[in-house]
């Protein structure tokens, strides 16, 4: 799965992702308004998606703390926005984020399993209770209104930080972090044994998938205006990013991206034919979703594909068969 | 010493309800490996319906859970006995049915809270019973009663567990479902009884909160949290420690709201991160 060869399908995917590339970019030239603004929240999710596969892809910890580092970015975005260059403000997020995870990861990456992916969910939690509490307490406010910035930038910016996030996940992937990743989920003693400083290196590989997640947010925040903790650390933040990475498949990188434009696509959809019962709805589908496609969207297409080559397979041993 | 006696007294009761949700919890991911992100929204409903029950035909909210409990007993069952079974069968491993159990009660969540919203709307409620404090100390005669039904269901739980054949049959679960599945145990309906009896307490606690603290369509979230906080407190899986974790974390909550009522979920939290990296596997954890 991880060899360097260039196979067949490696050429396939690699040339599907310029076109793609080629034509997300001249795209706000020819095409205004929705199309930018729906582009833009699908890299939005295939950002966060991507760099969650980064950490919890291979080493099998389940992180639900995306929302936590994505609203770390709505509201350095609120804070820095204006008083310096939007670019520099989606930097800031990306840089305030990765600290707090450093900080976080040291403390609680000693916790396996489902105790971490408890610690994770209360994590945006509690961001979310003591920005409500700074508020309230100190200034006096609840929300805050964000400098905004224009559809073409924001996506422009959203496009830039998509790539940033491809480039990090491939590099970490064919680096030997992202072997000794591999081998913490595998067996996490084992990698110990064989001489990988094991705490050092999720700490730091998960803070560096936190970076794009902040970069997000910050984006996402000037297209608001006006936000509010319960927008920023919405827990929808957390769990959509795995969904879509189960439903894309986990395996390679374009599963994820396909994943996250699949359902932005749904929600959008069923945000607009029934405003009122578009949670329900989305919650029906996710459970349906994960019943009926446990394995992705590419696992289905690989068991369609398996059983059409086992099929044909299967028929012409039988017609070699037949005669004998 | 009065406000001390009130913050035991007032703790040690909303421990009771704690430790009723928790145990719930504990039970689900204890025996069905489910960590059910939903399991507040049962508390909601069981809380709502005896609202229901209480404003249409004036039913008492203690009678209610008569009601209350069955009818969510019967829909953990079919949750399980429909989602999460299909799940565990198609899932390779427990890791992996853990993350898309936990998903798939992500997306409960949603379910329950918006077909609640679209019933009840977002307005807060409260069931107005037995309102009038006892004599001596400010403590409210309905949060006694409640503790009182804590106490008889966590008992009878108890005996459940400890003397009945089904009880063995779900201790026998939690510890290695495949033996236990040798031995004759019909795994598949224990662990559907477990889900329906861990959202039943849910339930119960939700007919006991309606008549002490206002209710809303959105509530479910945060028992949640606190649920899993207390779960963790005590050690993943044992009911014990849910029930003394959930009396701390009662007390905790009474403590600070004496001095700021706002901080008591940032309380709740800082008690949780101290807990998980002294000791991450709980009080009773082994």
């Amino acid at each position: 799965m991880n060899t360097n060869r260039l196979t067949p399908a490696r050429w396939f995917s690699g040339g599907l992702l310029l076109v793609v590339f080629v034509v997300l970019a001249l795209l706000p030239q020819y095409n205004h308004g929705y199309t930018v603004t729906l582009l833009t929240d699908i890299l939005r999710y295939a950002i966060l998606t991507l760099a969650w596969m980064i950490f919890s892809g291979p080493t099998n910890y389940m992180s639900l703390a995306t929302a936590a580092f994505y609203g770390i970015g709505f509201y350095i975005a609120a804070i820095a926005n204006g008083p310096v260059p939007f670019a520099v403000a989606i930097i800031i997020a990306g840089l305030v984020s990765f600290v707090v995870a450093l900080l976080v990861g040291a403390l609680t990456l000693r916790l396996r399993g489902v105790y971490f992916c408890i610690f994770t969910f209360a994590l945006t939690l509690l961001i979310q209770n003591v920005v409500l509490e700074v508020e309230r307490v100190v200034t006096h406010t609840r929300g805050r209104f964000v400098e905004a910035e224009t559809t073409e930038v924001a996506y422009y910016a959203m496009f830039i930080v998509a790539i940033f996030t491809i480039a990090m996940a491939v590099l970490i992937r064919r680096s030997r972090y992202g072997l000794a990743l591999q081998s913490i989920g595998e067996h996490e003693e084992a990698a110990a044994h064989s001489g990988i400083n094991v705490v050092r290196t999720k700490v730091l590989v998960f803070a560096a998938s936190a970076m794009p997640m902040a970069m997000a947010g910050a984006i996402i925040a000037t297209q608001r205006t006006y936000i509010d903790p319960g927008i920023a650390f919405s827990l929808q933040s957390s769990f959509l990013p795995v969904l879509m990475a189960l439903f894309g498949g986990m395996s390679n990188l374009v599963g994820p991206i396909i994943g996250a434009a699949v359902f932005t696509y749904i929600g959008e959809l069923l945000l607009t034919e029934f405003p009122d019962l578009y949670m329900l709805i989305f919650g029906v589908v996710l459970i349906l979703a994960i019943l009926f496609m446990p394995n992705g969207i590419v696992g289905l297409a690989q068991t369609v594909w398996t059983k059409i080559r086992g099929s044909r397979r299967s028929a012409a041993e039988g017609g070699r068969r037949a005669p004998a | 010493m009065a406000a001390v006696r009130d913050i035991i007294i007032t703790g040690l009761l909303l421990g009771g309800i704690f430790a009723l949700v928790s145990v719930g919890l504990s039970l689900q991911y204890g025996v069905g490996r489910v960590l059910n992100v939903a399991h507040g929204e049962f508390i909601m409903i069981g809380a709502f319906v005896t609202f229901w029950l209480f404003s249409s035909i004036n039913l008492n909210p203690i009678v209610s859970i008569v009601i209350t409990a069955p009818l969510i007993f019967v829909i953990g069952w079919l949750l399980h006995a429909t989602l999460f079974r299909r799940l565990m069968h198609n899932a390779p491993n427990l890791d992996v049915f853990e993350g898309q159990s936990m998903l798939a009660a992500f997306g409960l969540l949603y379910v329950a809270q918006n077909i609640a919203r679209i019933i009840w709307g977002s307005q807060t409620y409260q069931v107005n019973y037995m309102n009038t404090t006892v004599t001596g100390a400010q403590i409210p005669l309905n949060r006694l009663v409640a503790l009182a039904v804590v106490i008889v269901v966590g008992v009878a739980f108890y005996l459940f567990l400890a003397r009945t054949r089904m009880g063995k049959a779900i201790r026998s679960s939690a510890q290695d479902p495949t033996t236990a599945g040798l031995m004759g145990v019909d795994i598949n309906s224990v662990l559907a009884i477990c889900f329906g009896l861990g959202l039943a307490m849910a339930g119960i606690a939700g007919s006991l909160i309606s008549f002490v603290y206002p209710i809303q369509t959105s509530m479910g979230l945060q028992y949640t949290v606190i649920a899993m906080i207390v779960v963790v407190l005590g050690g993943l899986g044992s009911i014990t420690g849910a029930m003394i974790g959930g009396v701390i974390l009662g007390i905790v909550s009474q403590l600070v709201t004496h001095f700021q009522p706002t901080w008591t979920m940032i309380a709740y939290y800082v008690v949780f991160v101290v807990l998980l990296l002294a000791r991450p596997k709980g009080i009773m954890g082994k």
